[in-house]
């Protein structure tokens, strides 16, 4: 039972879902029943946040009780999810400071804190892509060196610095201005080799993600649940 | 001719067409009475003559007869998938090629079990409606059953709250199946933030505190995918990262030893079941790819010799 119910769930679903992508939703239902499913998803995602409040309360919890290495980040995510969320569940007919508008607890640290500290982490990316970049990058062996040749010219060509670099020699190398080559070599590694690999991979999953939503509508596919 | 004596010209061809099919119709039954594409002639014609009314009237129609391509590319799919599966299930050998990346998840978790230190999985940052999520809980199950046989702790922070909950019961379904009940704890997958980047920042913590000794990463991933990878790859973890977005794959495939390219991702759970039933799926994607290959190669001879615009109007996606 525990098998079967799921299956049969996830068959009607899927099977809906997909009918209704051929049929017009201004003059049958099930043209609009893929909205009316995914506003359904909507309510179920906001009443399963409450298991989320109590997984994260109860691992931070059990870390700060064994005082495990860290500890003190695990008391202050329970202290921030408080700090954040008391102040926003009350009205804010009880004090300006409740509440999520402008100028209340909630919001104030959501733009002076959170949204900071993300910003933060994003930034750090541009350290991150360097590391890696020098990686990918180190000349090991001919596909290495050919990707290395490859990123420096497309590199050069795309930042006005480079292009700035490129142009200084361009006295001593008429040829290879005269028509505009670097651009040319440029747009069709970008627009050509690039795209073409890229558009294989895209087809290769887009058929992988049809083949999983077929196996999973027939119930071939259990894997989801645990099983097989 | 005017527009009043277009539109009745190209009202009574349709009331022609639709009667001249009308009559077709009725006739099949009687023809096809015995046979089993009775029912699906029947349709084919039914979206033919509501397609026709439609065209005459220029209203508009009950089926969407602009996306009849995808229609027929569904059904042929369909068809392909179910011929390999009942292939499959007759006992016929397929042929899988070999995945380094999944090879590697057993090699990854017995390095973990001899270190003594935790396997880190992440099944990407999207929700559970879309489809790289559930691979990548599909794989989890896999992962869970190989942690659970060698009793390795194993890790899963997640960013929703559904897939917390499907995470939690495929990895205890995984802890029962290994008879190893007593040793799964509802804490393995966790919850840590609802933020991209507070997700990446807490993730990454985990990684510089408890230095899982190997990092898998299966599913949707966005910006943060470098920011976990290197950090993974700082803490000296073996990592396996599988995704199906062309635009993060060069960050896993700078930062991670293995990478599951697009389709690999999807085909992880049947490759490492080795159940007949599940690769009879992979051959007839497979079959799939031949066939649009082969419809590619037949455009970019058509538009080379500047008489392809009919042929690609086939495959407008609408």
């Amino acid at each position: 039972m525990r098998t079967i119910v799921p299956v049969i769930i996830a068959f009607l679903s899927g099977f809906v879902m997909v009918i209704s992508f051929f049929f017009n939703p201004d003059r049958a239902f099930i043209g609009r029943i893929e909205s009316e499913v995914l506003v359904w998803v909507t309510i179920v995602g906001g009443f399963t946040l409450l298991l989320g409040v109590v997984s994260i309360t109860r691992v931070n919890w059990h870390a700060v009780q064994s005082k495990k290495e860290g500890w003190v980040y695990n008391l202050l995510t329970l202290l921030s999810i408080f700090v954040m969320a008391i102040p926003a569940i009350l009205p804010s007919s009880w004090s300006p400071l409740l509440g999520r508008a402008t100028g209340s607890i909630y919001d104030w640290l959501f733009f002076h804190v959170d949204y900071t500290m993300m910003a933060t982490m994003f930034a750090m990316l541009a350290f991150y892509i360097a590391s890696a970049a020098y990686r990918a990058f180190r000349a090991r062996n001919p596909e290495a060196t050919l990707l290395l040749i490859t990123a420096t010219l497309v590199m050069l060509w795309r930042i006005p610095m480079g292009e700035a670099f490129l142009r200084l020699f361009s006295d001593n190398l008429p040829w290879l201005f005269s028509d505009n080559l670097p651009d040319k070599i440029n747009t069709y590694i970008m627009s050509g080799a690039n795209v073409a690999v890229q558009r294989g991979i895209l087809i290769g999953a887009a058929l992988g993600a049809a083949s999983m939503s077929l196996r999973i509508m027939l119930g071939i596919e259990r894997t989801y649940m645990g099983k097989g | 001719m005017n527009g009043l004596a277009q539109f009745t010209a190209l009202n009574r061809l349709s009331l022609d067409l639709t009667t001249g099919l009308q009559a077709v119709y009725s006739a099949v039954p009687e023809i096809l009475k015995h046979l089993k594409i009775r029912f699906l002639l029947t349709t084919a014609l039914a979206v033919v003559l509501d397609y026709q009314l439609v065209d005459a009237a220029t209203s508009d129609s009950l089926f969407r007869v602009d996306r009849i391509n995808a229609l027929v590319t569904v059904v042929l799919f369909s068809i392909a998938i179910l011929l390999y599966t009942k292939w499959a299930k007759q006992g016929k050998s397929l042929f899988v090629r070999k995945i380094a990346g999944l090879d590697a998840v057993e090699e990854a978790v017995g390095r973990a079990t001899e270190m003594g230190r935790p396997v880190l999985f992440i099944p990407g940052i999207q929700e559970i409606d879309e489809i790289e999520t559930i691979a990548g809980i599909s794989i989890l199950g896999r992962v869970a059953k190989i942690t659970a046989q060698y009793d390795t702790p194993l890790v899963v922070p997640v960013r929703y709250p559904m897939v917390l909950a499907a995470g939690q019961e495929v990895v205890e379904q995984a802890y029962v199946e290994m008879g190893r009940r007593d040793s799964y704890n509802k804490d393995i997958v966790r919850f840590v933030a609802g933020e991209q980047f507070a997700f990446a920042a807490t993730v990454n913590g985990m990684m510089m505190r408890d230095r899982p000794a190997a990092n898998i990463y299966m599913g949707a991933f966005f910006a943060e995918s470098l920011l976990l990878a290197e950090t993974g790859n700082a803490a000296g973890s073996i990592q396996i990262a599988g995704t199906a977005r062309p635009e993060q794959l060069p960050f896993f495939i700078a930062a991670c030893d293995y990478t599951l390219m697009g389709e690999e991702l999807y085909a992880a759970s049947a490759y490492l079941s080795r159940e007949p039933i599940m690769l009879g799926g992979l051959k007839g994607q497979d079959l799939m790819k031949v066939i649009i290959v082969a419809l590619i190669i037949i455009g970019v001879i058509l538009m080379t010799l500047g008489s392809g615009e009919l042929y690609r109007s086939l495959f407008e996606a609408v």
